[in-house]
C-alpha cells in the first residue's frame, strides 16, 4: 500500500479524484489477480492493467499533461503502482505454475516398486566364480595362468612327474586311457611340466583346468577341477610354501584366523611331500583336507631342462569343487555339473 | 593297514594317550584313517563252561543250558545253535552291563527261569554281526573276566599308509617309526635260528632272476594242523583285520604283519621235485585258493615245481599245493621279489593280497632268513615237527644294492629355513635305521634295506622335516622380483567374454567333456569322436567333438523341470581327431531356447529367434574392437539348413550358430526349439587397438529409402552393393526395418534403409547426394532386381 506521505502528495498534485482512481486500480488489479485461477486468467489481468492499453498503462499516458515539476512525482506514483502489481502478478505466476505442476507430478505417479523390465542377467557356474577368485590373489601376487591339454601323452602326466609305469601310484590315479600312450589328464600337474619345458625360471604360475579319474559316486565324479601353483626360482623353501598355502587358505575363507596344519604325504613329484588341512569344526577328527603340496622333486625339474641344483620350486594343488562347496555349502558334488538353473542361479 | 595298539605297545610304549598316538603318527604322514575300540563297554562277562545242555521244553530253538563260572553253576536259556556242552564262551551273568547300557537281569524265557546270558562276539561289541556263541579255547580258564581274558583294553588303529611307506606295512615298521619320534628304543622281538633237526630240503632253482633274486626255503616235517592257534595270535590277528584259518596260515600271516614279510607254506606232498622260479608259459593255468582259476600271461613270476606252477609269485598260492588239515610235511617260502615284477601283476588277475601290496611296495630285501627262522620257531612251537636246513638260494647280481645317500647340512637349512643341530639330525636317522657317518659337509647316509622311497637328498630332508614335525617347520612369504609383465592389449580378457554372457542373460554351465556316443553320432554325425577304452559309463564314452551335445542335454534337463526358457553358455575343449592328430582347442558355445525376455507385466512374450542370438554374438565379437566378421550362409547336420550361418573372421572360418535341425529335435525329443552357436575362443578373444580418426564438426546428412526385392535376396548382397556405389563419404547404412505383406508381392520383401553422410572438412550439398542416391538405386535396381519405394 502507497505510504501516507504520497497520498498526501498525490493528493495535492492530482485531487481526490485521480488518486482515488488510481487507488481503486491497484485495488481491482490486486482483486482480480488473487481471483485468477489459472496462468491464461492472470495473463489476461496483466493485460488489463499492465498491457499496452492497460488501465495503469492509460493513466502512465496522462502525464504528459501535468507540468514539468508535478510530472515526475506522479511518474513515480504510478509507476510504484504499477510495480505493485508487477510483483503480485509474478508471484501469483509462480504459485499456479507451482501448483500445476505438483497436480502434474502428482498425475505422473507411477507403481515403483513393480519389477522392472529387460532381460534379467544371468551368472557364473560356481566352479568358474571360485576358479576366477583364486586366479586374482595369485595374479596380484605376480603369477600368471597357464592352461593345457586335457587328452595328455603318458610322459607328461606320468612319466615326466616321475610316476613310472608300474608304480603303486599311477594305479591309484584311476586314469581313463584311450590307448597305452594316450589318456585324459588325472591332474593339472603336466602342465607345470609343459610351461617349464618352454620357459625360465623364475617361474611362477598356476594352473587350472579339468582333470579325471575314472571314479564316481556321492563324493566323486569322473571330471572335476583342479588349480595347481608352482613356483620356481633360485631360493625356495618349504617354509615359503607353507606361508604361501596359508595365506591363500586364510585369504580364500576370508578369516585371518584359519587354522592350517600339514602333514607328511607322498606325491611322486615333490619331495618333501605335504597334504594340508584347515580346521573344520563339522569334520570328524576337526580337521579337513583340502589338498597336496610340496617341494618339486629334483626329478621332475631334470624332465623339464631345469637344473635342481640351481632352481628350487615348490607346487601346490587344491580341488575346486571341494573349495566351492566348502566355500558355498554345498553338499552334494554332482549338482555342479547337472547344470540345473536353479541350482546355478544360486551364485548370481 | 590295521594294528592292534596293545601289540605296538609290546614293541614300544610311549606315554602317550591313544588319541595323542593317534595325532602323531598322523601328523609323521601315516594317517589315521580310525580308531576303533577292540570291544564295546561292557562290565561283569566271565569265561563260562557250558555244563550240560537241554531242550527247553516249551521252544524248538531254545536250550536249557547249566553253565558254570568256576565257582557256581548257572541255568541259562540260550537261542545259539552252537551251543554245546563242554563249550567255554563269554558269560554274562546277573548285574553285567554290555555296550548299549544294556543291564542283564534275571529273566523269565517261555515259561523258564534264566540267570544270565551267553554272548556272541557282536553282543560284546568286538564285531559287527556274529554268526553264534563266541567259542573261547578249551584252556580258557573258566571264571576269568573276559575283558582280562581276550586284553580287551585295546584299539584297532587303521593307518592309510602312502604307496611309499611300505616299510610301515608291519608291526616293526610302526614300532621303529612311532620309536624315532618319541625318541624311544624299540624292543625287537628275539629271533634265534632253529638248528635243523633233519636233513631233508628242496632244490631252488633261480630262472628269473630279475624278478627273483633271493629264495629262502625249509622243509618241517611232521607238522600238527590239527594243533589250536593260541590265543595271543588269533587275537592279533583278528586286530588286524586277519581270520585265524589253521595254524601254518596263522603263522605264515602272523609274521606278515609283524615282520612285514610275506611268506607262503606249501604241502610238501603234493610238490614234485624241486622248486623253479620262472616266468609263466602262456597257455599255462592256476587253479588258486579260493578255487578261482586264472590263465597265465608270460609277464607273470611264477613257483613252480617239476610239473606244474604252484603259485603266482608274491601274490597268491595254489589251491591244490596248499597246506590242508591233513598236511603233515610243509615246505615254507620265504622269498625277495622285485617290486617291479609284482607291480600291476595282481590288479591284472583282479586280485589283490597282503603278500602283493606289500611286495609291490617293496619288501626289506634282508628280512627273508630272520623272517624264515621267526616262522619255523612259531611253527614248531605250536605244531611240533622237525625242521630242515634252511636253504638260501640268492642271485647277487639283481639284488637291490645299498644306496648311500650324501647329505649336505647347507641344503638342510636351504630347504627347510631352519638350522637344525648336527647331533639331532644324526639322531634322527639313525632311529629311522640309516647307517650315518658325519663328514664336512654334512653326512653320508647309507639307506637301511627297507627303505625304497630314499634314494636322494631331498628324500633324506623330508625325514627330517617330518621327524622335526612338519607344523614346527618356520613359514615365510616367498620373495620375488616385482617385474611387470605385458599384457596383450588386443586381447579381451577371458573372464570379460564370460561376463558378457552373464550380463547378456546367460547362465554358465558346465558339462562333463566325455557323452553319450549316441547322441554325439546325431549331432555330430560326420565325425567320429575320440572314443574312450575304459569310460565310466555306457552314456559317457566319447569325448564330445562341439560342447553342443552337453549344453542340448543341459537345456533338456532344465525344460523337463518347468524351465520355458533357458539361455547357457559354456566355454572349453572341443576334441577332434583329424588325420591321427587330436584337435583340442577352447571353444565359446551357447543356446537359447524360450522367451525373449523373461516372464514379465512389462515385457512382451515372444519367443527367441535366431537374430536373438545373432545379436549377441555379433557384440562378443565385438568386444575385440574388429568389424571383420562376416556371417555367411553355412550348413551343419545339426543345425536347420535355412536357418545357419558359418562365422568368418578374414578367410579363416573360426564357428557356426544356427536353429537346431527340426529333425535333430525330433530325435532329442525337444519340443522348444533351440538355438546353438560355437566359435573358437582364441579367435573371439584376439581383437585389434583402436585407432582414432578424426570427428567431422560438419552436418550428417541423411536419406531413408525403401526397396522391394525377392525373398532370396541377402542384406549383405544389397549392403555390399550400397557401399560401393553411395560414394566415399557414406557413414552408415542401416537397415530400420523389414517387411512383408499388404502391398508386397508374394515372396518379394520390403527394405526400409537409412544412409547418413559426412565430410570432415565441408558440409556436403544435395546434388552430390542425390547423384549417389541415383547410384545406388539404380545399381540395386540393376543388380538385384530391386524395386524403388515411392
Amino acid at each position: 500500500m502507497p505510504s501516507k506521505s504520497i497520498e498526501k502528495f498525490v493528493e495535492i498534485s492530482f485531487g481526490a479524484g485521480i488518486l482515488e482512481n488510481l487507488q481503486n486500480l491497484v485495488s481491482a488489479a490486486l482483486a482480480n489477480v488473487k481471483e485468477a485461477q489459472d496462468v491464461q486468467m492472470l495473463d489476461q489481468v496483466r493485460v488489463d492493467y499492465l498491457g499496452k492499453k492497460g488501465q495503469i498503462t492509460a493513466l502512465l499516458k496522462t502525464l504528459g499533461k501535468l507540468s514539468n515539476e508535478e510530472r515526475p512525482k506522479a511518474g513515480a506514483k504510478i509507476n510504484e503502482a504499477k510495480q505493485q502489481v508487477e510483483v503480485a502478478i509474478r508471484e501469483k505466476k509462480a504459485a499456479l505454475e507451482g501448483a500445476a505442476l505438483a497436480e502434474q507430478l502428482k498425475s505422473e505417479g507411477i507403481d515403483v516398486t513393480l519389477p522392472g523390465r529387460g532381460q534379467k542377467a544371468g551368472g557364473l557356474h560356481p566352479v568358474t566364480r571360485t576358479l576366477q577368485r583364486i586366479e586374482s590373489f595369485f595374479s596380484n601376487a605376480g603369477y600368471s595362468v597357464e592352461v593345457g591339454p586335457e587328452v595328455e601323452d603318458n610322459f607328461h602326466n606320468f612319466d615326466a612327474l616321475n610316476i613310472p609305469a608300474h608304480h603303486p601310484a599311477r594305479a591309484m590315479h584311476d586314469t581313463f586311457y584311450f590307448d597305452a600312450q594316450t589318456l585324459l589328464r588325472t591332474h593339472t600337474s603336466p602342465v607345470q611340466i609343459r610351461t617349464m619345458e618352454t620357459q625360465k625360471p623364475p617361474i611362477r604360475i598356476i594352473c587350472p583346468g579339468r582333470v579325471y579319474r575314472c571314479d564316481s559316486d556321492v563324493t566323486h565324479t569322473p571330471m572335476f577341477h583342479q588349480i595347481e601353483g608352482l613356483l620356481v626360482d633360485k631360493q625356495v623353501s618349504f617354509a615359503d610354501l607353507k606361508g604361501t598355502v596359508e595365506q591363500f587358505l586364510r585369504v580364500f575363507f576370508e578369516d585371518e584366523n584359519l587354522d592350517v596344519r600339514f602333514r607328511p604325504s607322498y606325491f611322486p613329484f615333490t619331495e618333501p611331500s605335504a597334504e594340508f588341512d584347515i580346521k573344520w569344526a563339522a569334520s570328524k577328527t576337526g580337521w579337513l583336507e583340502v589338498g597336496g603340496c610340496g617341494m618339486v622333486h629334483p626329478n621332475v625339474l631334470k624332465s623339464s631342462g631345469v637344473d635342481p641344483e640351481q632352481y628350487m620350486g615348490f607346487a601346490f594343488g587344491l580341488g575346486v569343487e571341494r573349495l566351492a562347496m566348502l566355500r558355498y555349502g554345498v553338499s552334494d558334488l554332482r549338482m555342479f555339473f547337472e547344470n540345473d538353473l536353479k541350482f546355478l542361479q544360486q551364485f548370481n | 593297514m590295521k594294528f592292534s595298539e596293545s601289540w605296538l605297545r609290546e614293541w614300544v610304549n610311549p606315554s602317550l594317550t591313544t588319541e595323542e598316538l593317534e595325532v602323531q603318527v598322523t601328523m609323521a604322514g601315516l594317517e589315521v584313517d580310525g580308531v576303533d575300540a577292540v570291544a564295546g563297554e561292557f562290565s561283569g562277562i566271565v569265561v563260562g563252561q557250558v555244563v550240560s545242555k537241554e531242550q527247553h521244553p516249551d521252544a524248538d530253538k531254545l536250550s536249557l543250558c547249566q553253565v558254570s563260572d568256576g565257582s557256581e553253576t548257572f541255568q541259562v536259556v540260550c537261542g545259539a545253535s552252537n551251543v554245546r556242552e563242554g563249550l567255554k564262551i563269554p558269560f554274562a551273568k546277573i548285574g553285567a552291563v554290555l555296550p548299549g547300557n544294556f543291564k542283564i537281569k534275571k529273566a523269565k524265557l517261555r515259561g523258564v527261569e534264566s540267570f544270565g546270558m551267553l554272548c556272541a562276539e557282536s553282543e560284546m561289541g568286538m564285531s559287527d554281526s556274529s554268526d553264534g556263541l563266541m567259542e573261547l579255547a578249551e584252556n580258557a580258564p573258566v571264571g576269568a573276566d573276559i575283558r582280562d581274558y581276550l586284553k580287551l583294553d585295546d584299539s584297532i588303529i587303521e593307518v592309510d599308509l602312502t604307496p611309499n611307506r611300505a616299510d610301515c606295512l608291519s608291526i616293526k615298521g610302526l614300532a621303529r617309526e612311532v620309536g624315532t619320534l618319541n625318541k624311544e628304543d624299540v624292543t625287537e622281538v628275539a629271533i634265534n635260528p632253529v638248528a635243523p633237526s633233519i636233513d631233508e630240503k628242496l632244490t631252488v632253482n633261480l630262472e628269473a632272476i630279475d624278478g627273483c633274486p633271493k629264495y629262502v626255503g625249509r622243509i618241517v616235517k611232521g607238522v600238527n594242523l590239527k594243533a589250536q592257534t593260541p590265543l595271543w595270535m588269533v587275537e592279533k590277528l583278528r586286530r588286524s583285520g586277519v581270520r585265524s584259518i589253521d595254524p601254518i596260515v596263522d603263522v605264515t600271516n602272523f609274521v606278515l604283519l609283524e615282520q612285514g614279510q610275506p611268506m607262503h607254506a606249501f604241502d610238501l606232498a603234493k610238490l614234485d621235485g624241486g622248486i623253479d622260479v620262472r616266468m609263466a608259459k602262456a597257455g599255462e593255468a592256476l587253479t588258486l585258493l579260493g578255487g578261482q582259476e586264472v590263465n597265465l600271461k608270460d609277464d607273470t613270476l611264477v613257483i613252480s615245481d617239476q610239473s606244474k606252477v604252484l603259485a603266482i609269485a608274491g601274490i597268491m598260492g595254489g589251491e591244490f599245493s596248499g597246506v590242508t588239515v591233513d598236511t603233515q610235511n610243509i615246505f615254507l617260502e620265504v622269498a625277495y621279489f622285485n617290486p617291479v615284477s609284482i607291480a600291476g601283476k595282481a590288479r591284472n588277475y583282479g586280485l589283490h593280497t597282503d603278500s602283493s601290496h606289500r611286495f609291490e611296495r617293496g619288501v626289506d630285501y634282508r628280512l627273508q632268513a630272520a623272517a624264515m627262522e621267526r616262522a619255523t620257531q612259531l611253527i614248531l612251537d605250536i605244531c611240533g615237527g622237525e625242521a630242515g636246513p634252511v636253504v638260501e638260494t640268492i642271485e647277487e647280481s639283481t639284488m637291490p644294492s645299498e644306496v648311500t645317500v650324501t647329505l649336505r647340512s647347507e641344503r638342510v637349512k636351504q630347504v627347510l629355513a631352519l638350522e637344525l643341530a648336527k647331533a639331532d639330525i644324526s639322531d634322527m636317522l639313525t632311529r629311522l635305521g640309516m647307517q650315518v657317518t658325519e663328514t664336512e659337509s654334512g653326512w653320508t647316509v647309507n639307506v637301511p634295506s627297507y627303505r625304497f622311497d630314499i634314494s636322494i637328498e631331498a628324500d633324506l630332508i623330508e625325514e627330517i622335516a617330518r621327524i622335526y614335525g612338519y607344523n614346527n617347520l618356520p613359514v615365510n612369504t616367498p620373495v620375488g622380483a616385482l617385474e611387470l609383465e605385458v599384457v596383450e592389449e588386443v586381447n579381451t580378457p577371458i573372464q570379460t567374454i564370460k561376463q558378457f554372457w552373464v550380463d547378456r542373460g546367460y547362465q554358465e554351465a558346465i558339462t562333463y567333456s566325455f557323452v553319450d556316443p549316441k547322441t554325439q553320432k546325431l549331432v555330430d554325425p560326420e565325425i567320429d569322436g575320440l572314443a574312450l577304452a575304459n569310460p565310466i559309463s555306457a552314456d559317457m564314452g566319447v569325448m564330445r567333438t562341439n560342447l553342443w551335445v552337453g549344453l542340448i542335454k543341459a537345456a533338456e534337463h532344465n525344460l523337463n523341470r518347468q524351465q520355458d526358457t533357458v539361455r547357457l553358455f559354456e566355454t572349453g575343449l572341443r576334441f577332434i581327431p583329424a588325420e591321427g592328430e587330436l584337435d583340442q582347442h577352447q571353444v565359446i558355445s551357447g543356446l537359447i531356447c524360450g522367451s525373449r525376455l523373461s516372464k514379465g507385466w512389462g515385457n512382451a512374450s515372444e519367443k527367441v529367434d535366431f537374430y536373438d542370438l545373432k545379436g549377441d554374438v555379433e557384440e562378443m565379437l565385438a568386444l575385440g574392437g574388429q568389424s571383420a566378421y562376416r556371417f555367411e550362409v553355412g550348413s551343419h547336420p545339426a543345425l536347420h539348413p535355412g536357418q545357419c550361418a558359418a562365422i568368418y573372421k578374414g578367410d579363416k572360418k573360426i564357428g557356426l550358430m544356427g536353429a537346431l535341425h527340426p529333425v535333430l529335435q525330433k530325435q532329442l525329443g525337444i519340443k522348444a526349439q533351440l538355438y546353438v552357436y560355437e566359435l573358437l575362443l582364441g579367435d573371439v578373444i584376439e581383437g585389434v587397438l583402436p585407432e582414432y580418426k578424426a570427428v567431422s564438426k560438419f552436418p550428417e546428412v541423411s536419406r531413408d529409402l525403401a526397396f522391394i526385392v525377392d525373398e532370396s535376396v541377402q542384406w549383405t548382397q544389397v549392403e555390399e552393393i550400397i557401399r560401393s556405389k553411395a560414394g566415399d563419404k557414406l557413414n552408415s547404412v542401416t537397415l530400420f526395418d523389414v517387411y512383408r505383406g499388404q502391398g508386397i508381392e508374394t515372396g518379394r520383401k520390403s527394405l526400409a534403409l537409412g544412409l547418413t553422410w559426412q565430410d570432415p572438412s565441408r558440409t556436403l550439398n544435395d546434388e552430390e547426394i542425390t547423384s549417389w542416391v541415383n547410384d545406388v538405386v539404380t545399381s540395386l535396381t540393376e543388380g538385384l532386381a530391386a524395386q524403388l519405394r515411392g
